[in-house]
């Protein structure tokens, strides 16, 4: 087997920290031993092929791959501290605390107004001018709200899919989230709806960490400030994306970034 | 050519077509058949004079008309009537006996509580108390309407001896109790046996009082003729309803008609369900299907959700899948005998050893009743509910729940906010079909609960008002009963067909009122994919 060396960089007083995490479903492994950590407010892409266990590491932050049958998971996620696989530790607070955009984009078949404060209702608030008022914010935020303010209580299923998933990106803001994860959130849209997300992000960037997984070299060079390089559920590279994208220290890395593998 | 023409499709299309159309046509064949022998029977049929060639005459509805087999001739079938006279109602003349047929505008036809149709002429009204009226056309029907009253006070007085009845009933349970305790001498029981011998000696003073009245009612008769001038005195509180077919206006008809709708969906049946109405078959046919649903309902919808949502997926969970899809391929029968076996004797036995020894040999809740028959029926209707819920939760995207679960929300949360709503118009297609199938069940029900005549229905005024332990009458059932159990099958036919349009109807609109429910929440809840 080929010897890689790594080269990661350390980040001081990380939001989310990553040790030894190793994760197996069934017999085979998925994740392997992944140290680091990720700052926050700024967006990091995580990158690699397909199969490479990025959705994995991501579905790990929010607990949601509590769902999944046979999964087995050693090592510790920390959020600002706190170890998140705690037994006291309770998941709902966790996913208060951390959104979750999928690829495909999921609005329930509610209206818009409502898929917006479905979170909050869930949390139990109830006051009717505070869910408008989180409502108009969210959606502004989101980049919709011009869009859709006439049609607030109309069916979400009458959006155009790159509408849907600004609808989901405010839909996660509106629990006030500290950290946005995003599996791939722009692999089934078209370019311009890509790069109102890509705007949209960017305009994220500063209040929220946001930790996306994406398949597009480019679009991660665009938006992320950090990128970790994935493959085979080993963390291959890890550091700022400037200088990642610029000067690949690996001879994979440059050719997977440069599209010629994987 | 011809390969291209097989790989094409054409005679695949021909098959499909051909599929469809055929099952089209016997299911119109069938609704033809009941719509238009069910509608026609209520419309006031022609009164036929026939003169034979031996000089007699015979008076009837002409029935049908058929040709003699292997012979020329033709041959018609009269509805005579007069069963107090003939002893048939119905009778086959060849029409080369008839020498004319006539339709006379006297001819009066009577609807009777007993003996069915008369037909005949009406000679004269020998009535006491009341002034005669004004001869005329529909003196007959004056003077029977002057009557209501007088027959108003003597219902009055009947439905006040089956009042008395039932409070000495609630007595004698009480003092069944009593006595089972081995309580005596006590003064609660002594004031127990006052009230009951105070109210017999009630009962028997209303006893006398009605059978002096009611004599005194059927004292007032009409004396009829038939064909042949053989007179017949019929009381006139044994009308039920007179009218002079052959005479009749067209609008004169309708109202007849919608008087005879009316007594269908309002009045209790008659001369063993051949005549009359349908009402405590219809109560009971409903109230079977209400109450099925509200226990099977919720019970298949929670198992459904079960199976979907929190059982492990393992072979456990396979086999009662299998086990349940299963279920709907147990004849209906069977489920009968288990609800028998099991419900009625079983826990309603147990009911009975339990609350009511007093009663015993006698059951209360240990013999069919509405409440033991809506449980038979509701386990055979199950599994379809079962299947349906898991299948509707099943078909929703798995995206959705995740979504639901990312934003915070519990399991619970997401069931009930997210996936039920969405799972909505699938437990609600498996529940109209729950509920048709229910309806059209007979045989389950003939061994645990219905009867060819309830004396009383199982919701009424008299408390606890709701009486799950009372025996009920079906419109399936009734089919059965007056089509092929009918002392006067021939009588009964039309009666057939209005009860089969009847139970077709209901069923209809059941099952387009939860059509209807479920498109409305289709349109709230439907996912759309772009």
């Amino acid at each position: 087997m080929q010897t890689i060396d790594t080269a990661i960089i350390r980040i001081d007083n990380p939001q989310v920290e990553i040790e030894n995490l190793n994760l197996y479903y069934g017999a085979s492994q998925a994740l392997d031993n992944l140290t680091f950590g990720i700052p926050g407010q700024q967006v990091t892409a995580l990158i690699g092929p397909s199969g490479c266990g990025k959705s994995t590491l991501l579905r790990c932050i929010n607990r949601m791959n509590d769902l999944v049958d046979g999964l087995r998971l050693d090592g510790v996620i920390k959020i600002n501290g706190e170890n998140i696989n705690d037994p006291s530790l309770d998941v709902i607070e966790l996913r208060r605390k951390v959104g979750m955009v999928f690829q495909k984009w999921n609005p329930f078949p509610k209206s818009i107004y409502e898929n917006i404060v479905y979170g909050l209702r869930i949390a139990g608030l109830q006051d009717k001018t505070v869910l408008d008022e989180a409502a108009e914010k969210c959606l502004k935020k989101a980049a919709l709200w011009d869009e859709v303010k006439d049609r607030l209580h109309q069916s979400a299923m009458g959006l155009s899919g790159g509408q849907m998933q600004r609808l989901c990106i405010a839909r996660a803001i509106a629990v006030s989230p500290e950290i946005i994860l995003m599996d791939e959130p722009c692999s089934a849209l078209d370019p311009r709806s890509t790069s109102r997300i890509e705007d949209l992000i960017r305009e994220l960037r500063g209040e929220y960490t946001i930790i996306i997984v994406t398949h597009n070299m480019q679009q991660a060079a665009r938006i992320s400030d950090y990128t970790a390089y994935m493959y085979l559920g080993e963390l291959i590279l890890y550091g700022p994306t400037q200088t990642l994208f610029t000067m690949p220290e690996k001879k994979e890395t440059e050719d997977y970034i440069t599209g010629r593998f994987g | 050519m011809t390969k291209k023409f097989w790989r094409q499709g054409e005679p695949f299309v021909w098959a499909t077509g051909l599929a469809l159309s055929l099952i089209l046509f016997l299911t119109l064949l069938l609704f033809y058949v009941v719509l238009v022998n069910g509608l026609t029977v209520f419309w006031p049929k022609k009164v036929a004079l026939a003169t034979l060639s031996d000089g007699r005459y015979l008076l009837g509805e002409i029935v049908q008309e058929e040709i003699i087999p292997h012979t020329e001739k033709k041959r018609l079938q009269f509805k005579i009537g007069n069963r107090d006279l003939y002893g048939l109602d119905f009778k086959w003349v060849d029409s080369s006996e008839i020498a004319s047929l006539s339709y006379p505008e006297n001819i009066h036809v009577l609807e009777r509580l007993e003996f069915g149709n008369f037909y005949g002429y009406l000679s004269e009204l020998e009535v006491t108390g009341i002034s005669p009226p004004t001869s005329g056309s529909n003196s007959l029907t004056q003077t029977i309407v002057a009557l209501d009253a007088r027959k108003n006070e003597v219902n009055r007085l009947g439905k006040k001896i089956a009042n008395l009845n039932r409070r000495v009933e609630l007595i004698d349970h009480r003092l069944a109790k009593a006595r089972y305790d081995k309580e005596e001498n006590t003064p609660a029981l002594a004031a127990l046996k006052g009230e009951k011998h105070g109210l017999k000696t009630e009962f028997e003073e209303l006893v006398s009082i009605l059978s002096q009245k009611a004599a005194a009612l059927s004292t007032n008769q009409a004396i009829f003729a038939d064909a042949n001038g053989r007179t017949k005195g019929i009381a006139l509180t044994n009308i039920v309803r007179s009218y002079q077919p052959n005479s009749m206006s067209f609008f004169a008809k309708c109202s007849y008609y919608l008087e005879r709708l009316r007594e269908l969906f309002f009045d209790d049946p008659r001369e063993s369900n051949t005549e009359g109405g349908l009402f405590p078959a219809i109560f009971g046919t409903v109230m079977l299907i209400f109450l099925m649903s509200i226990l099977s309902f919720p019970l298949g919808v929670l198992a459904g959700i079960y199976l979907r949502e929190y059982a492990k997926d393992g072979w456990l969970v396979k086999m009662v899948r299998i086990a349940v899809n299963n279920l709907a391929g147990i004849p209906s029968i069977v489920y009968g005998i288990f609800g028998l076996g099991f419900f009625v004797y079983g826990i309603g036995g147990g009911i009975d050893q339990l609350f009511f020894p007093e009663r015993l040999p006698t059951p209360t809740f240990g013999t069919g009743g509405i409440l033991w028959t809506s449980l038979t029926l509701g386990l055979l209707t199950v599994p379809v509910v079962i299947v349906a819920t898991e299948e509707a939760l099943g078909s929703i995207p798995p995206g959705i729940r995740e979504g639901s679960q990312a934003l915070a929300a519990t399991k619970l949360q997401t069931l009930t906010r997210i996936l039920l709503p969405m799972a909505s118009p699938g437990i609600l297609t498996g529940f109209i079909l729950a509920m048709a199938r229910a309806a059209g069940e007979v045989a389950p029900l003939m061994i645990t609960g219905v009867v060819k005549l309830a004396p009383a229905l199982p919701l009424d005024g008299v408390f606890p008002y709701l009486h799950l332990d009372r025996k009920f009458m079906h419109l399936g059932f009734h089919i059965y009963d007056i089509g092929f159990q009918s002392p006067n099958v021939e009588a009964a036919k039309p009666m057939v067909y209005v009860t089969t349009l009847l139970l077709i109807l209901i069923v209809l609109v059941m099952t387009s009122t939860a059509i209807y429910l479920r498109n409305k929440m289709r349109q709230r809840h439907s996912v759309v994919d772009v």
